[in-house]
Protein backbone atom coordinates (compact mmCIF):
# COMPACT_ATOMS: atom_id res chain seq x y z
CA UNK A 1 0.00 0.00 0.00
CA UNK A 2 1.02 3.56 -0.47
CA UNK A 3 -0.29 6.36 1.71
CA UNK A 4 -1.37 9.49 0.11
CA UNK A 5 -2.21 12.02 2.89
CA UNK A 6 -5.26 13.71 1.56
CA UNK A 7 -3.75 17.58 2.29
CA UNK A 8 -1.73 16.72 -1.12
CA UNK A 9 -5.36 16.11 -2.93
CA UNK A 10 -6.45 19.41 -1.18
CA UNK A 11 -3.69 21.77 -2.73
CA UNK A 12 -3.39 19.97 -6.28
CA UNK A 13 -7.33 20.63 -6.40
CA UNK A 14 -6.64 24.41 -5.21
CA UNK A 15 -4.38 24.75 -8.03
CA UNK A 16 -6.12 23.01 -11.08
CA UNK A 17 -9.29 24.88 -10.31
CA UNK A 18 -7.10 28.47 -10.79
CA UNK A 19 -4.80 27.25 -13.45
CA UNK A 20 -7.92 25.58 -15.43
CA UNK A 21 -9.78 28.87 -15.22
CA UNK A 22 -7.09 30.79 -16.96
CA UNK A 23 -5.51 28.99 -19.21
CA UNK A 24 -6.53 26.58 -22.01
CA UNK A 25 -4.89 23.52 -22.59
CA UNK A 26 -2.31 23.25 -25.95
CA UNK A 27 -5.30 21.15 -27.77
CA UNK A 28 -7.77 23.92 -27.62
CA UNK A 29 -5.29 26.76 -28.40
CA UNK A 30 -4.24 24.02 -31.46
CA UNK A 31 -8.05 23.72 -32.28
CA UNK A 32 -8.68 27.44 -32.00
CA UNK A 33 -6.04 28.46 -34.80
CA UNK A 34 -7.31 25.86 -37.24
CA UNK A 35 -10.69 26.52 -37.00
CA UNK A 36 -9.68 30.47 -37.72
CA UNK A 37 -8.23 29.77 -40.92
CA UNK A 38 -10.94 27.50 -42.13
CA UNK A 39 -13.54 30.20 -40.97
CA UNK A 40 -15.45 31.57 -44.19
CA UNK A 41 -17.29 34.46 -42.48
CA UNK A 42 -15.91 37.74 -41.48
CA UNK A 43 -17.70 38.43 -38.76
CA UNK A 44 -16.65 34.82 -37.75
CA UNK A 45 -13.28 35.24 -38.44
CA UNK A 46 -13.44 38.63 -36.12
CA UNK A 47 -14.70 36.60 -33.38
CA UNK A 48 -12.39 33.92 -33.79
CA UNK A 49 -10.08 36.72 -32.91
CA UNK A 50 -11.19 38.34 -29.94
CA UNK A 51 -11.52 34.65 -28.60
CA UNK A 52 -8.30 34.22 -29.06
CA UNK A 53 -7.38 38.28 -27.53
CA UNK A 54 -9.73 36.98 -24.64
CA UNK A 55 -7.53 34.19 -24.20
CA UNK A 56 -4.40 36.47 -24.25
CA UNK A 57 -5.89 38.84 -21.72
CA UNK A 58 -6.75 35.59 -19.35
CA UNK A 59 -3.40 34.85 -18.80
CA UNK A 60 -1.43 37.83 -18.53
CA UNK A 61 -3.81 39.70 -16.90
CA UNK A 62 -4.91 36.74 -14.25
CA UNK A 63 -8.69 37.51 -15.39
CA UNK A 64 -11.01 34.29 -15.89
CA UNK A 65 -11.50 33.34 -19.22
CA UNK A 66 -15.40 32.91 -19.23
CA UNK A 67 -17.02 34.35 -16.03
CA UNK A 68 -18.86 31.39 -15.72
CA UNK A 69 -16.02 29.59 -13.43
CA UNK A 70 -18.44 26.52 -13.63
CA UNK A 71 -18.92 23.80 -11.33
CA UNK A 72 -16.34 21.74 -10.47
CA UNK A 73 -16.46 18.23 -11.94
CA UNK A 74 -13.54 15.69 -10.91
CA UNK A 75 -12.69 12.24 -12.52
CA UNK A 76 -10.83 10.97 -9.27
CA UNK A 77 -8.82 6.88 -10.57
CA UNK A 78 -7.83 5.68 -7.41
CA UNK A 79 -5.45 2.94 -7.68
CA UNK A 80 -6.10 0.22 -5.72
CA UNK A 81 -2.79 0.27 -3.65
CA UNK A 82 -3.57 3.48 -2.37
CA UNK A 83 -4.04 4.54 1.05
CA UNK A 84 -5.65 7.86 2.00
CA UNK A 85 -4.76 9.20 5.42
CA UNK A 86 -5.09 12.26 7.12
CA UNK A 87 -9.09 12.61 6.27
CA UNK A 88 -12.10 12.29 4.19
CA UNK A 89 -11.05 12.24 0.55
CA UNK A 90 -14.12 14.14 -0.66
CA UNK A 91 -13.91 16.57 2.11
CA UNK A 92 -10.25 17.01 0.60
CA UNK A 93 -11.62 17.58 -2.66
CA UNK A 94 -14.30 20.03 -1.77
CA UNK A 95 -11.47 21.98 0.41
CA UNK A 96 -9.40 22.14 -2.72
CA UNK A 97 -12.23 23.68 -4.54
CA UNK A 98 -13.32 26.20 -1.63
CA UNK A 99 -9.58 27.23 -1.35
CA UNK A 100 -9.54 27.11 -5.52
CA UNK A 101 -12.57 29.21 -6.12
CA UNK A 102 -11.97 31.82 -3.03
CA UNK A 103 -8.37 32.47 -3.22
CA UNK A 104 -8.43 32.51 -7.25
CA UNK A 105 -11.01 35.29 -7.29
CA UNK A 106 -13.22 32.59 -9.05
CA UNK A 107 -17.04 32.60 -9.34
CA UNK A 108 -18.88 30.97 -7.04
CA UNK A 109 -22.00 29.62 -9.21
CA UNK A 110 -23.09 26.50 -6.67
CA UNK A 111 -26.47 27.22 -5.25
CA UNK A 112 -26.56 24.06 -2.22
CA UNK A 113 -30.55 22.88 -2.97
CA UNK A 114 -31.58 22.79 -6.70
CA UNK A 115 -35.23 24.79 -5.40
CA UNK A 116 -34.54 26.64 -2.59
CA UNK A 117 -31.13 27.97 -4.19
CA UNK A 118 -29.14 29.32 -2.05
CA UNK A 119 -25.26 30.04 -3.22
CA UNK A 120 -23.09 28.14 -0.84
CA UNK A 121 -20.51 30.85 -1.23
CA UNK A 122 -17.58 28.81 -2.29
CA UNK A 123 -18.59 26.76 -5.59
CA UNK A 124 -18.81 23.49 -3.09
CA UNK A 125 -19.87 20.59 -3.55
CA UNK A 126 -18.41 19.33 -6.15
CA UNK A 127 -19.42 16.71 -8.45
CA UNK A 128 -16.88 13.85 -8.35
CA UNK A 129 -16.73 10.59 -10.06
CA UNK A 130 -14.46 8.17 -8.81
CA UNK A 131 -13.41 5.20 -10.25
CA UNK A 132 -10.74 2.47 -8.81
CA UNK A 133 -7.92 1.12 -11.01
CA UNK A 134 -5.12 -0.83 -10.72
CA UNK A 135 -1.76 0.89 -9.56
CA UNK A 136 -0.48 2.60 -6.56
CA UNK A 137 -1.34 6.03 -8.00
CA UNK A 138 -3.98 9.12 -7.80
CA UNK A 139 -5.12 10.70 -11.45
CA UNK A 140 -7.34 13.39 -11.21
CA UNK A 141 -8.56 15.41 -13.64
CA UNK A 142 -10.35 18.60 -13.00
CA UNK A 143 -12.98 19.83 -15.47
CA UNK A 144 -15.12 22.79 -14.74
CA UNK A 145 -18.46 23.51 -16.52
CA UNK A 146 -20.26 26.24 -16.94
CA UNK A 147 -23.80 25.95 -17.22
CA UNK A 148 -24.84 28.02 -20.79
CA UNK A 149 -23.77 24.49 -22.23
CA UNK A 150 -24.87 22.26 -19.73
CA UNK A 151 -28.22 23.55 -20.26
CA UNK A 152 -28.22 22.27 -23.63
CA UNK A 153 -27.12 19.18 -23.20
CA UNK A 154 -29.57 15.90 -23.64
CA UNK A 155 -29.86 12.33 -23.44
CA UNK A 156 -32.05 10.44 -25.52
CA UNK A 157 -32.64 6.64 -25.06
CA UNK A 158 -32.87 5.42 -28.79
CA UNK A 159 -33.65 1.75 -29.88
CA UNK A 160 -31.62 -0.60 -31.15
CA UNK A 161 -32.80 -0.34 -34.39
CA UNK A 162 -32.44 3.27 -34.89
CA UNK A 163 -28.40 2.33 -35.63
CA UNK A 164 -25.60 4.77 -36.22
CA UNK A 165 -27.67 6.96 -38.31
CA UNK A 166 -30.46 7.39 -35.36
CA UNK A 167 -27.28 8.37 -33.34
CA UNK A 168 -25.79 10.81 -35.99
CA UNK A 169 -29.23 12.67 -36.00
CA UNK A 170 -29.57 12.51 -32.30
CA UNK A 171 -26.52 14.51 -31.99
CA UNK A 172 -26.85 16.81 -34.74
CA UNK A 173 -30.51 17.81 -33.38
CA UNK A 174 -28.71 18.36 -30.10
CA UNK A 175 -26.30 21.14 -31.23
CA UNK A 176 -29.15 22.71 -33.91
CA UNK A 177 -30.98 22.93 -30.82
CA UNK A 178 -28.38 24.55 -28.72
CA UNK A 179 -27.69 27.05 -31.19
CA UNK A 180 -26.03 30.34 -30.17
CA UNK A 181 -27.01 29.54 -26.49
CA UNK A 182 -24.29 27.22 -25.91
CA UNK A 183 -21.15 29.72 -27.09
CA UNK A 184 -20.07 27.82 -30.41
CA UNK A 185 -17.46 27.01 -31.31
CA UNK A 186 -18.51 23.88 -29.32
CA UNK A 187 -17.05 20.74 -28.08
CA UNK A 188 -19.16 17.86 -28.16
CA UNK A 189 -18.75 15.23 -25.80
CA UNK A 190 -21.03 11.84 -26.38
CA UNK A 191 -21.53 8.67 -24.63
CA UNK A 192 -23.02 5.74 -26.28
CA UNK A 193 -24.61 2.47 -24.54
CA UNK A 194 -24.19 1.46 -20.76
CA UNK A 195 -27.39 2.88 -18.86
CA UNK A 196 -29.32 6.02 -18.40
CA UNK A 197 -26.76 7.45 -16.09
CA UNK A 198 -23.43 5.29 -17.84
CA UNK A 199 -23.56 7.30 -21.53
CA UNK A 200 -24.11 10.32 -19.38
CA UNK A 201 -20.93 10.35 -17.56
CA UNK A 202 -19.41 8.49 -20.96
CA UNK A 203 -20.90 12.00 -22.74
CA UNK A 204 -18.76 14.29 -19.86
CA UNK A 205 -15.59 12.37 -19.71
CA UNK A 206 -15.50 12.74 -23.36
CA UNK A 207 -14.95 16.21 -23.40
CA UNK A 208 -11.49 15.82 -20.90
CA UNK A 209 -10.00 13.75 -24.51
CA UNK A 210 -7.75 16.37 -25.89
CA UNK A 211 -9.65 17.63 -29.21
CA UNK A 212 -8.25 16.10 -32.19
CA UNK A 213 -7.18 12.52 -30.31
CA UNK A 214 -9.53 10.11 -31.81
CA UNK A 215 -11.48 7.06 -30.42
CA UNK A 216 -9.23 4.04 -30.80
CA UNK A 217 -12.37 2.16 -32.07
CA UNK A 218 -12.02 2.50 -36.23
CA UNK A 219 -16.02 2.85 -37.03
CA UNK A 220 -16.35 5.39 -33.67
CA UNK A 221 -13.48 7.78 -35.27
CA UNK A 222 -15.75 7.67 -38.35
CA UNK A 223 -18.37 8.62 -36.55
CA UNK A 224 -16.56 11.21 -34.77
CA UNK A 225 -15.61 12.60 -38.30
CA UNK A 226 -18.92 12.63 -39.86
CA UNK A 227 -20.91 13.96 -37.33
CA UNK A 228 -18.21 16.64 -36.87
CA UNK A 229 -19.03 17.57 -40.79
CA UNK A 230 -22.47 17.31 -40.30
CA UNK A 231 -22.23 20.06 -37.50
CA UNK A 232 -20.50 22.33 -39.18
CA UNK A 233 -22.70 21.97 -42.57
CA UNK A 234 -25.34 23.48 -40.21
CA UNK A 235 -23.98 27.01 -40.96
CA UNK A 236 -24.57 28.25 -37.17
CA UNK A 237 -20.96 29.61 -37.27
CA UNK A 238 -19.25 30.90 -34.14
CA UNK A 239 -21.43 32.47 -31.54
CA UNK A 240 -24.25 31.49 -33.51
CA UNK A 241 -24.02 34.18 -35.89
CA UNK A 242 -23.52 32.22 -39.29
CA UNK A 243 -20.32 30.76 -40.57
CA UNK A 244 -18.33 27.39 -41.29
CA UNK A 245 -17.16 26.38 -37.91
CA UNK A 246 -19.74 25.26 -35.10
CA UNK A 247 -17.91 23.12 -33.64
CA UNK A 248 -14.35 21.90 -33.05
CA UNK A 249 -14.82 18.60 -31.87
CA UNK A 250 -16.86 15.25 -31.57
CA UNK A 251 -15.64 13.23 -28.62
CA UNK A 252 -17.34 9.88 -28.21
CA UNK A 253 -17.08 7.14 -25.74
CA UNK A 254 -18.75 4.26 -26.15
CA UNK A 255 -19.20 1.09 -23.67
CA UNK A 256 -21.81 -1.94 -23.71
CA UNK A 257 -25.23 -1.90 -23.19
CA UNK A 258 -28.76 -3.69 -22.95
CA UNK A 259 -30.37 -5.82 -26.02
CA UNK A 260 -33.22 -3.59 -25.82
CA UNK A 261 -31.43 -0.78 -25.65
CA UNK A 262 -29.27 2.36 -27.13
CA UNK A 263 -28.85 5.29 -24.79
CA UNK A 264 -26.88 8.10 -26.41
CA UNK A 265 -26.33 11.43 -24.23
CA UNK A 266 -24.76 14.26 -25.58
CA UNK A 267 -22.82 17.01 -23.83
CA UNK A 268 -22.48 20.07 -25.00
CA UNK A 269 -19.29 22.14 -24.19
CA UNK A 270 -18.34 25.67 -25.27
CA UNK A 271 -15.06 26.84 -26.47
CA UNK A 272 -13.85 27.02 -23.60
CA UNK A 273 -13.21 23.81 -22.57
CA UNK A 274 -11.77 23.53 -19.57
CA UNK A 275 -9.91 20.17 -18.52
CA UNK A 276 -6.52 19.16 -16.76
CA UNK A 277 -5.32 16.48 -15.31
CA UNK A 278 -2.51 15.52 -12.22
CA UNK A 279 -0.94 12.78 -10.92
CA UNK A 280 -0.28 12.21 -7.60
CA UNK B 1 -20.99 49.25 -39.78
CA UNK B 2 -19.36 50.07 -36.64
CA UNK B 3 -21.30 52.68 -34.61
CA UNK B 4 -21.06 54.03 -31.22
CA UNK B 5 -24.14 53.82 -28.84
CA UNK B 6 -24.69 56.32 -25.97
CA UNK B 7 -26.77 54.17 -22.82
CA UNK B 8 -29.42 55.06 -21.32
CA UNK B 9 -30.23 54.75 -25.14
CA UNK B 10 -31.90 57.15 -27.06
CA UNK B 11 -35.05 55.59 -28.41
CA UNK B 12 -35.51 57.41 -31.67
CA UNK B 13 -31.60 56.84 -32.10
CA UNK B 14 -32.04 52.74 -32.20
CA UNK B 15 -34.67 52.82 -34.97
CA UNK B 16 -31.71 53.18 -37.49
CA UNK B 17 -29.30 50.34 -36.01
CA UNK B 18 -29.92 46.84 -38.07
CA UNK B 19 -29.00 43.22 -37.51
CA UNK B 20 -25.52 42.55 -37.75
CA UNK B 21 -24.21 46.03 -36.83
CA UNK B 22 -21.23 46.45 -34.33
CA UNK B 23 -22.22 48.70 -31.68
CA UNK B 24 -19.83 50.09 -29.05
CA UNK B 25 -21.59 50.87 -25.76
CA UNK B 26 -20.51 53.90 -23.91
CA UNK B 27 -21.92 55.22 -20.59
CA UNK B 28 -24.20 53.64 -17.79
CA UNK B 29 -25.76 50.24 -18.25
CA UNK B 30 -26.97 47.18 -15.51
CA UNK B 31 -27.09 44.13 -14.48
CA UNK B 32 -29.14 41.57 -13.59
CA UNK B 33 -29.57 37.88 -14.18
CA UNK B 34 -31.66 35.10 -13.00
CA UNK B 35 -32.06 35.63 -9.09
CA UNK B 36 -32.50 39.42 -9.83
CA UNK B 37 -35.12 39.26 -12.27
CA UNK B 38 -37.49 37.13 -10.00
CA UNK B 39 -36.79 39.77 -7.21
CA UNK B 40 -37.84 42.43 -9.83
CA UNK B 41 -40.73 40.39 -10.75
CA UNK B 42 -42.10 39.95 -7.43
CA UNK B 43 -41.49 43.36 -6.32
CA UNK B 44 -43.78 44.08 -9.09
CA UNK B 45 -46.09 41.39 -7.95
CA UNK B 46 -46.58 43.26 -5.22
CA UNK B 47 -46.92 47.08 -6.16
CA UNK B 48 -43.78 47.88 -4.72
CA UNK B 49 -40.86 49.77 -7.12
CA UNK B 50 -37.98 48.31 -8.61
CA UNK B 51 -34.56 49.42 -7.21
CA UNK B 52 -33.50 50.60 -10.93
CA UNK B 53 -34.87 53.15 -12.97
CA UNK B 54 -35.73 51.06 -16.39
CA UNK B 55 -36.59 54.02 -18.29
CA UNK B 56 -34.26 54.02 -21.89
CA UNK B 57 -31.83 52.01 -19.83
CA UNK B 58 -30.24 48.33 -20.87
CA UNK B 59 -29.79 45.56 -18.91
CA UNK B 60 -26.73 42.84 -19.40
CA UNK B 61 -27.30 39.63 -18.32
CA UNK B 62 -24.48 38.92 -16.30
CA UNK B 63 -22.96 37.86 -13.13
CA UNK B 64 -19.31 38.56 -12.74
CA UNK B 65 -16.79 37.06 -11.05
CA UNK B 66 -14.78 38.84 -8.15
CA UNK B 67 -12.70 41.41 -8.96
CA UNK B 68 -9.01 41.32 -7.66
CA UNK B 69 -7.64 44.32 -6.07
CA UNK B 70 -7.38 47.65 -7.87
CA UNK B 71 -9.36 46.32 -10.24
CA UNK B 72 -13.41 47.35 -11.75
CA UNK B 73 -14.56 43.84 -12.14
CA UNK B 74 -13.56 40.54 -13.04
CA UNK B 75 -14.31 38.00 -15.91
CA UNK B 76 -17.95 39.94 -17.18
CA UNK B 77 -19.12 37.95 -20.48
CA UNK B 78 -22.88 37.33 -20.94
CA UNK B 79 -24.80 34.94 -19.62
CA UNK B 80 -27.69 33.04 -21.96
CA UNK B 81 -30.97 35.47 -22.35
CA UNK B 82 -33.60 32.87 -22.77
CA UNK B 83 -33.63 32.17 -18.93
CA UNK B 84 -35.02 35.78 -18.54
CA UNK B 85 -37.67 35.79 -21.05
CA UNK B 86 -40.13 34.97 -18.46
CA UNK B 87 -39.43 38.14 -17.22
CA UNK B 88 -38.50 40.57 -20.25
CA UNK B 89 -41.63 41.26 -21.73
CA UNK B 90 -43.00 43.19 -18.46
CA UNK B 91 -39.50 45.39 -17.92
CA UNK B 92 -39.65 46.36 -21.67
CA UNK B 93 -43.49 47.31 -21.67
CA UNK B 94 -42.34 49.57 -18.00
CA UNK B 95 -39.79 51.19 -20.41
CA UNK B 96 -36.74 49.05 -20.50
CA UNK B 97 -34.52 50.23 -23.51
CA UNK B 98 -32.66 46.98 -24.19
CA UNK B 99 -31.17 43.93 -23.47
CA UNK B 100 -27.30 42.36 -23.97
CA UNK B 101 -27.24 39.09 -23.60
CA UNK B 102 -26.46 35.66 -25.79
CA UNK B 103 -28.73 33.60 -27.22
CA UNK B 104 -31.99 32.98 -28.64
CA UNK B 105 -34.98 34.76 -27.17
CA UNK B 106 -39.08 33.93 -27.22
CA UNK B 107 -41.57 35.31 -29.34
CA UNK B 108 -42.67 37.08 -26.62
CA UNK B 109 -39.39 39.19 -25.95
CA UNK B 110 -39.12 39.65 -29.73
CA UNK B 111 -43.37 40.84 -29.55
CA UNK B 112 -41.91 42.94 -26.93
CA UNK B 113 -39.48 44.61 -28.40
CA UNK B 114 -40.84 45.64 -31.51
CA UNK B 115 -44.07 46.80 -29.62
CA UNK B 116 -41.30 49.27 -27.50
CA UNK B 117 -38.95 50.17 -29.97
CA UNK B 118 -36.07 48.48 -28.18
CA UNK B 119 -33.35 46.34 -28.63
CA UNK B 120 -31.32 42.94 -28.45
CA UNK B 121 -27.78 43.35 -28.58
CA UNK B 122 -25.20 39.71 -27.95
CA UNK B 123 -21.83 40.35 -26.98
CA UNK B 124 -19.26 37.50 -27.65
CA UNK B 125 -20.16 34.30 -24.95
CA UNK B 126 -17.16 33.28 -23.15
CA UNK B 127 -14.92 36.27 -23.61
CA UNK B 128 -15.47 37.45 -19.99
CA UNK B 129 -11.70 38.52 -20.16
CA UNK B 130 -11.63 40.73 -22.93
CA UNK B 131 -15.13 42.43 -22.64
CA UNK B 132 -13.99 43.34 -18.91
CA UNK B 133 -11.75 45.27 -20.06
CA UNK B 134 -14.62 47.32 -21.59
CA UNK B 135 -16.32 48.00 -18.12
CA UNK B 136 -14.39 51.04 -15.71
CA UNK B 137 -16.35 51.18 -12.73
CA UNK B 138 -18.81 48.91 -11.08
CA UNK B 139 -21.29 49.37 -7.84
CA UNK B 140 -23.67 47.29 -6.56
CA UNK B 141 -26.89 49.03 -6.04
CA UNK B 142 -29.34 46.40 -4.95
CA UNK B 143 -29.62 42.92 -3.50
CA UNK B 144 -26.16 42.73 -2.61
CA UNK B 145 -27.14 39.35 -0.79
CA UNK B 146 -27.43 37.43 -4.08
CA UNK B 147 -23.79 37.95 -4.69
CA UNK B 148 -22.62 37.82 -8.40
CA UNK B 149 -26.74 37.82 -9.18
CA UNK B 150 -26.07 41.62 -7.70
CA UNK B 151 -27.73 44.36 -9.61
CA UNK B 152 -24.81 46.04 -10.68
CA UNK B 153 -24.59 49.48 -11.79
CA UNK B 154 -21.63 49.42 -14.56
CA UNK B 155 -19.93 52.24 -16.34
CA UNK B 156 -18.96 51.29 -20.19
CA UNK B 157 -16.57 52.35 -22.58
CA UNK B 158 -16.74 51.26 -26.21
CA UNK B 159 -18.47 48.02 -24.72
CA UNK B 160 -18.58 45.82 -28.30
CA UNK B 161 -21.64 44.06 -28.91
CA UNK B 162 -23.79 42.76 -32.12
CA UNK B 163 -27.00 43.75 -32.94
CA UNK B 164 -29.38 40.51 -32.87
CA UNK B 165 -32.85 41.47 -32.98
CA UNK B 166 -33.82 45.14 -34.11
CA UNK B 167 -36.61 46.95 -33.30
CA UNK B 168 -38.67 46.26 -36.17
CA UNK B 169 -38.07 42.14 -35.01
CA UNK B 170 -35.50 41.18 -37.78
CA UNK B 171 -33.67 38.54 -35.72
CA UNK B 172 -29.54 37.72 -37.01
CA UNK B 173 -29.50 34.52 -35.11
CA UNK B 174 -32.64 33.22 -37.82
CA UNK B 175 -30.87 34.83 -40.55
CA UNK B 176 -26.77 34.33 -40.42
CA UNK B 177 -27.26 30.74 -40.20
CA UNK B 178 -28.71 30.31 -43.51
CA UNK B 179 -25.71 31.66 -45.26
CA UNK B 180 -23.84 28.68 -44.54
CA UNK B 181 -25.71 25.95 -44.13
CA UNK B 182 -25.14 23.07 -46.57
CA UNK B 183 -27.33 20.28 -45.27
CA UNK B 184 -28.31 17.76 -47.06
CA UNK B 185 -32.68 18.07 -47.25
Amino acid sequence: MRDIDVSLVTQTVRDMCIDVNHELSPDMKEAFNEACSKEESELGKQIFKQLQQNLDIAKADKIPICQDTGMAVFFVKVGQEVHFVGGDITEAINEGVRRGYTEGYLRKSVVGDPLIRKNTGDNTPAVIHYEIVPGDKVVITCAPKGFGSENMSRVFMLKPADGEEGVKAAVVQAVKDAGPNACPPMVVGVGIGGTFEKCAEMAKEALTRPVGQHSDIGYVKDMEEEILERINDTGIGPAGLGGRVTALAVNINTYATHIAGLPVAVNICCHVNRHIKATI
Amino acid sequence: MDIQLNAPIDKNKIKELKIGDMVYISGTIYTARDAAHKRMAEALAKGDKLPIDLNDNLIYYMGPSPAREGRAIGSAGPTTASRMDKYAPDLLDLGLGGMIGKGKRSKEVSEAIVRNGAIYFAAIGGAGALLSKAIVDSEVVAYDDLGTEAIRKLKVENFPVIVVIDPKGNNLYEEAGTLYNREKK
